[in-house]
């Protein structure tokens, strides 16, 4: 133990080392200072301010009773039946408004009657030991002793051994039950319904797209001909996937790697950001980049939809286009790559 | 001594006087910055490139207002030929054009930027029609859409909320209340924009929008959306306040200063000591 020595003498451990000198009346170590001094409050010693805080607190639990009025009153005046909109967020404003003040008027009224107007008196209340007492554990060993010994478990070791393979067995319900979440999605997330000769049809509309429909600077929103609510699919899941947007860009302007698949400076992507799934459809016609909305991923036309800025990692994959007999468009094949988010599988 | 200078040490005085000073700068802001108003009175200007008194005049208008960066044929200006800001050329871009950019107050263009923002129109109605006019004669483009296809009640709200949230959405927001782009660029709100604006917007592809032609959405889809825009405009909000009807950014910023900020300010009452 060190102590501090007054008066600047040199420690005995530490020779030569000056102990910085403690100033006159200082103790030697600092005492509980304990409660600071009881101080009444404005409403102990004047009447008027506890007749006025009286009246604050019967205040807030009028207030209360006036917002449980107004509820009431906002369930029955406003007949949901035919209800305009206008009328409708009247009611849901009193209903609202009212049992905010019910509750708040009566939770605001007692703490502040509790602060203001009840006794104040700083009380200590001392811990108590957390161990219980030895006799208290000898009879609670006592106790577990003699439950075993009136079980007769050490007696009967068939019940031991079929107890415990009920035991280990039973949490395994729990984990087959797992089996629930599968199976594998398999394939399904890199298949689309994309594929030779499937019409790009307008969402929503479902119109077959001409390629002379599309001038320069305009995008089209497109899903694969077929993909209807009454179709056989899972409608949501396969127009998450093959959602793709067309998009005129000058010839010389489509990218090399892009061009087997594009037409006349068509080209076809699809729209779901290859980062978390959004819709990547806010074309800037001016700088020929799509923008993700969800985390600012922007992708450029021009290099076949590399991601230039944001979050994502792969590039849009193109879906490869050409034209029928009717100059309507069709698809070609399948995308060039998997839409949507990476996931564990793809690598 | 005024009499209200005794209270000048209360504690409420500086939180009122703070209060006083934002109210009073808000109010000089309000008054003295100029209000971009929409022009929806009909006009009775029509713009006919066929009608040579008026595309005389419309010239006349555009060579002492836009030729310095357009040139002085439409033809676009270069800042190499001496041009102050390179205007692209105008040759084909049709009346629709110039009515949207000139009558949202678009162009003139107030100063170089990431986007010409909307403010107050800078011409009457007549000399917009008149430059339109002009613009027209030059080659063939968009013309100013038909009154027919813009009255919101000959559209149906449901269908053109279905193509707006395809084809719009992303970047207008589900409301038409507008959202960011790159680099400063953004989509303006699209509430209270005239129907004949938010047409020919459609039609041209002002700035960085992409044109979405005839082809594309057709001028009774075109009418459908501007339904559904008088629609989500009009209507009052039932489930409480709209917040701007921006989504999940303005609703994050009232329940984390609103709806946080006032638990703390009871928790901080529940602790304080009675006076």
């Amino acid at each position: 133990m060190t102590q501090i020595v007054p008066g600047g003498a040199s420690h005995d451990e530490f020779p030569g080392n000056d102990v910085v000198p403690r100033p006159a009346g200082v103790p030697d170590r600092f005492e509980n200072p304990g409660l600071p001094e009881h101080r009444p409050r404005l409403a102990d010693i004047d009447r008027k301010a506890a007749r006025r805080a009286e009246l604050q607190v019967s205040l807030f639990f009028v207030l209360s009773s006036a917002g449980t009025v107004l509820t009431i009153v906002g369930y029955f005046v406003f007949k949901l039946d035919g209800a305009s909109a206008t009328e409708l967020e009247a009611s849901n404003f009193l209903i609202g408004f009212g049992l905010f003040l019910t509750l708040f008027g009566i939770g605001v009224g007692a703490v502040h009657w509790a602060k203001t107007l009840m006794p104040d008196h700083e009380m200590i209340e001392e811990r108590h030991a957390v161990e219980s007492t030895p006799q208290t554990k000898a009879d609670a060993a006592e106790i577990i002793a003699d439950g075993i010994d009136e079980s007769g478990i050490r007696r009967r070791p068939l019940i031991l051994a079929s107890l415990g393979g009920a035991l280990a067995i039973a949490p395994l319900p729990a984990i087959v039950l797992l089996k629930d979440t599968g199976p594998n999605p398999g394939d399904s997330l890199r298949t689309t319904l994309w594929a030779n000769g499937v019409r790009l049809v307008q969402d929503p509309t479902r119109n077959p797209v001409r390629a002379s429909d599309i001038v320069l600077g305009s995008i089209f929103h497109v899903l694969p001909e077929g993909l209807t609510v009454e179709s056989e699919y899972d409608y949501l899941e396969e127009k998450a996937k093959a959602a793709a947007i067309v998009i005129r860009l000058e010839v010389s302007e489509v990218a090399e790697e892009a061009r087997p698949g594009s037409y006349a400076g068509l080209v076809a992507y699809s729209k779901i950001c290859t980062h978390m799934g959004c819709s990547v459809a806010l074309y800037e016609q001016t700088t020929q980049h799509l923008l993700c909305p969800c985390h600012q991923s922007t992708f450029d036309l021009r290099q076949n939809c590399k991601v230039i800025f944001g979050p994502a990692k792969r590039a849009l994959p193109q879906l490869p286009i050409g034209v029928d007999d009717e100059g309507y468009l069709l698809a070609t094949g399948g995308l060039a790559g998997t839409p949507g988010p990476s996931f564990w599988e793809l690598g | 001594m005024i009499a209200i200078m005794r209270h000048r040490r209360h504690r409420l005085a500086l939180p009122l006087l703070l209060l006083v000073g934002l109210f009073a700068a808000g109010l000089l802001y309000s008054a003295i910055v100029p209000r971009a108003v929409a022009s929806t009175e009909p006009s009775t200007a029509v713009a006919d490139p066929d009608n040579a008194e008026q595309v005389a005049y419309g010239r006349e208008l555009f060579l002492s207002n836009c030729s310095t960066c357009h040139g002085f044929n439409a033809e676009g200006g270069d800042v190499a030929d001496g041009n102050q800001v390179s205007g692209p050329s105008l040759i084909g871009v049709g009346a629709a054009s110039v009515d949207f950019q000139v009558g949202t107050g678009r162009m003139p263009l107030q100063a170089t930027g990431p986007q010409a923002p909307k403010r107050m129109p800078q011409y009457p109605d007549d000399q917009v029609k008149a430059m339109a006019a002009y613009i027209a004669s030059l080659a063939p483009g968009p013309a100013i859409p038909e009154d027919r296809w813009l009255d919101p009640a000959g559209g149906d709200p449901g269908a053109g909320g279905e193509i707006f949230r395809v084809n719009c959405a992303m970047c207008h927001n589900f409301a038409g209340s507008g959202g960011a782009l790159t680099q400063g660029k953004y989509a303006p709100s699209l509430r209270d924009v005239a129907p004949t604006h938010v047409y020919s917007a459609m039609l041209t592809g002002p700035q960085s929008m992409p044109v979405f032609g005839d082809d594309n959405i057709t001028p009774q889809q075109k009418q459908d959306i501007i339904a559904y825009l008088d629609e989500v405009t009009t209507e009052s909000s039932p489930g409480g306040l709209s917040l701007g009807l921006l989504g999940p950014v303005s609703e994050g910023l009232v329940g984390w200063v609103v709806g946080i900020g006032g638990l703390i300010a009871c928790a901080v009452w529940l602790g304080a000591k009675s006076s």
